[in-house]
């Protein structure tokens, strides 16, 4: 194999082949992983839940992972929110000319084993490749469906005044990984990515509160945004505590330089889960016994009042609205 | 004290009513972000002065830098909120839209530096900002000749606050002077002031150290004489930085300047000394002097002297808000309307 992809890597022809059998099978292999046109599998019980998301992060690689795990994990994530039970992906690759072979390799390895670790299988792909500055390296899209449980439904319009709020980890990690990977600041810290794949948490989650309201994904906007999304859909007011909302030191310590709110900055294995006052505890128990959820936090309540607002509580005891969702901080964070 | 035992002082304050003018963004924009107007006795009045240097930048700068854009062909490099204030006729994002070269930067040596990599290019660095920021601004001159490039300028509308303490004091009973800017000049500045009966508090910039110098000042206030007290001085000595000033005093001297919605304070600004001409844009470019046409609606003046709140104003959330600002004090973070705007204002 060449050490660059080529043109003729994304023709159909023996190249592409080269690719699948050398490469791509060696890391998402499984029994599903076809070499038809299409997948074919097993129906699974109940309701379904599909998704689809594109990644197109820059840099590709960064403290605490890579566009492959991150590939995985958005639309993982996506489908845990409805509550469902992740199943099966597929991935569409489009690649520039001339990236090295051994980043495909990178890529493709972090999405075989971050697919394993989450329990999803990758049944169908595709490759495309495109003329240099077509694309910036490589950009893909997953696409995957979920099965989920009788009895669960979850949903932003399902908010309801009471409700407490849970974040399930420290927030802001992602975003802040990646400004400081893009190296523009000239501020160095040690901060990693927040990347998992939160299928199972969600799942320990729903064991102990199936009457789960919402779960969402705080990805692009991150925390904030999320929080804003659902005062709109539900019709409601939202109190947080900010004391109580985790943020790492090292988050607070460049945001703090660089005059950002850590509750607008993306998370890309951070959700937010509404539910039942009297749950919460258990809900927030069983997350922390869970690998990627083990901050889980309540940090405030769903309210009858202040419709349509986000009222933080603030360390010294004041009350503010967290101001609304703002133009797009960084661009290209996913 | 604590910080709730701070809160219930200022909460349940008795005294006389008092107007208190904090002059720095940071102050402004933390004091909203903390939600403490929202728990202030009624008797205390903060008053959002002019602190945040995109605030105060006239319309006639902005229209100098962007004759500089549109008509010279140079290549503004300014911090990014500059970019959105409005001119006479437009704001430099626009002068973009129309064809200018208008860059992002986060420092003044990286615009030195640009300027540096791209010798064809004529580079101009919007140089706005107070105590805090001119010794960078002069450095990035410094880099300049060292680096012995003929392409780099800057457009000066640095201000120094002493000027504005005096012209504002009518306007206010006490300051709640900015830790940053006394960790540059040192405290004696205030120590003048307060012979000449106007009163000040030096604050840090958390939640807990506004509400101690807030505590502070308004229990010296009861007391009824004219009063100074550093309470930042973990941060802020006597003395100040007296290498960045000595380097600001070799390189610039005092000037008049306008402050946007205030009017002319005189020796409140500083400009390049003569011998760094080649380097200060306005001599450099010959740029002819810009009038300066204000939104007569726009109230900020008014509101950066405290006479109105940023609601008074008639375009408050309306035609001027954070999306489209009319006004300099809604395109910043730091500028009173945006943060009013933001975080809700006394509404809580």
């Amino acid at each position: 194999m060449n050490d660059c992809i080529t043109l003729a890597h994304g023709s159909g022809g023996r190249k592409t082949n080269e690719l699948i059998s050398e490469l791509f099978k060696k890391h998402l292999g499984n029994a599903y992983f076809t070499a038809d046109d299409a997948a074919v599998l097993p129906r699974p019980e109940g309701r379904i839940a599909m998704s689809t998301d594109g990644f197109i992060v820059s840099p590709w690689k960064y403290p605490g992972g890579n566009i492959g795990r991150l590939a995985v994990c958005g639309t993982v994530n996506d489908l845990a929110c409805m509550g469902a039970k992740p199943l099966y992906l597929t991935c569409s690759y489009v690649i520039e000319e001339g990236l090295p072979i051994s980043d495909l390799e990178e890529i493709a390895a972090a999405m075989g084993e971050t697919a394993r670790e989450a329990g999803v299988y990758i049944v169908a792909g595709d490759t495309k490749v495109a003329g240099k500055g077509q694309v910036d390296k490589i950009f893909i899209t997953t696409a995957g469906i979920g099965v989920i449980e009788d009895g669960v439904e979850t949903s932003g319009k399902l908010a309801q005044p009471g409700d407490a709020i849970i974040v399930t980890g420290d927030v802001g990690r992602h975003g802040t990984a990646i400004l400081l990977a893009r190296d523009e600041y000239g501020i160095e810290a040690d901060v990693t990515s927040d990347c998992a794949p939160l299928g199972q948490a969600v799942e320990k989650a729903l064991e102990v509160c199936p009457e789960m309201h919402v779960i969402r994904d705080a990805t692009r906007g991150g925390v904030g945004t999320v929080l804003y999304e659902i005062t709109e859909q539900a019709n409601v007011g939202i109190r947080v505590n900010r004391e109580d909302i985790p943020v790492a030191e090292e988050v607070k310590g460049v945001t703090g330089l660089l005059g950002l709110e850590p509750l607008y900055l993306a998370c890309e294995g951070r959700m937010v889960m509404m539910c039942p006052k009297d749950k919460a505890d258990a809900v927030v128990e069983a997350l922390s016994g869970c690998k990627y959820t083990k901050g889980a936090k309540i940090i405030g309540e769903v309210t009858q009042d202040n419709v349509g607002k986000v009222v933080m509580a603030t360390e010294v005891g004041g009350m503010t609205y967290l101001p609304q969702p703002g133009n797009e901080l960084l661009p290209r964070i996913c | 004290m604590s910080s709730s035992e701070l809160r219930e002082y200022l909460q349940n304050y008795s005294g006389p009513e008092i107007r208190i003018m904090e002059v720095c963004g940071t102050h402004t924009h933390e004091i909203f972000r903390q939600g403490i107007r929202n728990f202030l006795s009624p008797k205390i009045n903060l008053i959002s002065g002019p602190g945040c240097p995109v605030c105060v930048t006239p319309v006639g700068y902005i229209d100098e830098a962007i004759y500089l854009a549109l008509e010279k062909n140079v290549t503004i490099t300014s911090f990014g909120d500059l970019v959105r204030v409005p001119g006479s006729n437009g704001s430099l994002q626009k002068a973009r839209a129309q064809g200018g070269k208008v860059k992002v930067v986060y420092s003044p040596l990286d615009a030195e530096k640009y300027a540096k990599d791209h010798p064809e290019e004529q580079v101009v660095f919007l140089s706005v900002g107070f105590e805090t920021t001119t010794p960078s601004d002069v450095i990035a001159v410094k880099n300049a000749i060292r680096d012995g490039i003929d392409n780099f300028a800057i457009l000066t509308a640095n201000k120094t606050m002493p000027g504005a303490y005096e012209a504002m004091a009518s306007s206010t009973d006490a300051y709640l002077y900015p830790g940053h800017v006394h960790a540059i000049t040192g405290t004696k500045v205030c120590e003048d002031l307060k012979e000449r009966g106007v009163s000040g508090v030096i604050a840090g910039f958390t939640g807990e150290e506004l509400l101690t110098a807030l505590a502070i000042t308004v229990r010296k206030f009861s007391e009824g004489e004219p009063f100074f007290v550093n309470a930042y001085p973990r941060v802020v000595t006597a003395e100040g930085s007296p290498a960045a000033v000595a380097l600001v005093d070799k390189f610039t001297q005092p000037c008049d300047a306008e402050w946007r919605g205030i009017g002319v304070i005189p020796a409140s600004g500083v400009e390049l000394r003569e011998e760094y001409a080649a380097y200060d844009a306005r001599k450099k470019f010959n740029i002819p002097a810009q009038e300066g046409v204000y939104k007569t609606a726009c109230r900020c003046g008014e509101v950066l002297q405290g006479k109105i709140k940023p609601t008074d104003c008639p375009l408050y959330g309306k035609a001027c808000n954070p999306d489209h600002p009319v006004g300099a004090c809604m395109v910043s973070d730091e500028g009173a309307c945006s943060a009013f705007y933001m975080y809700g204002g006394n509404n809580l």
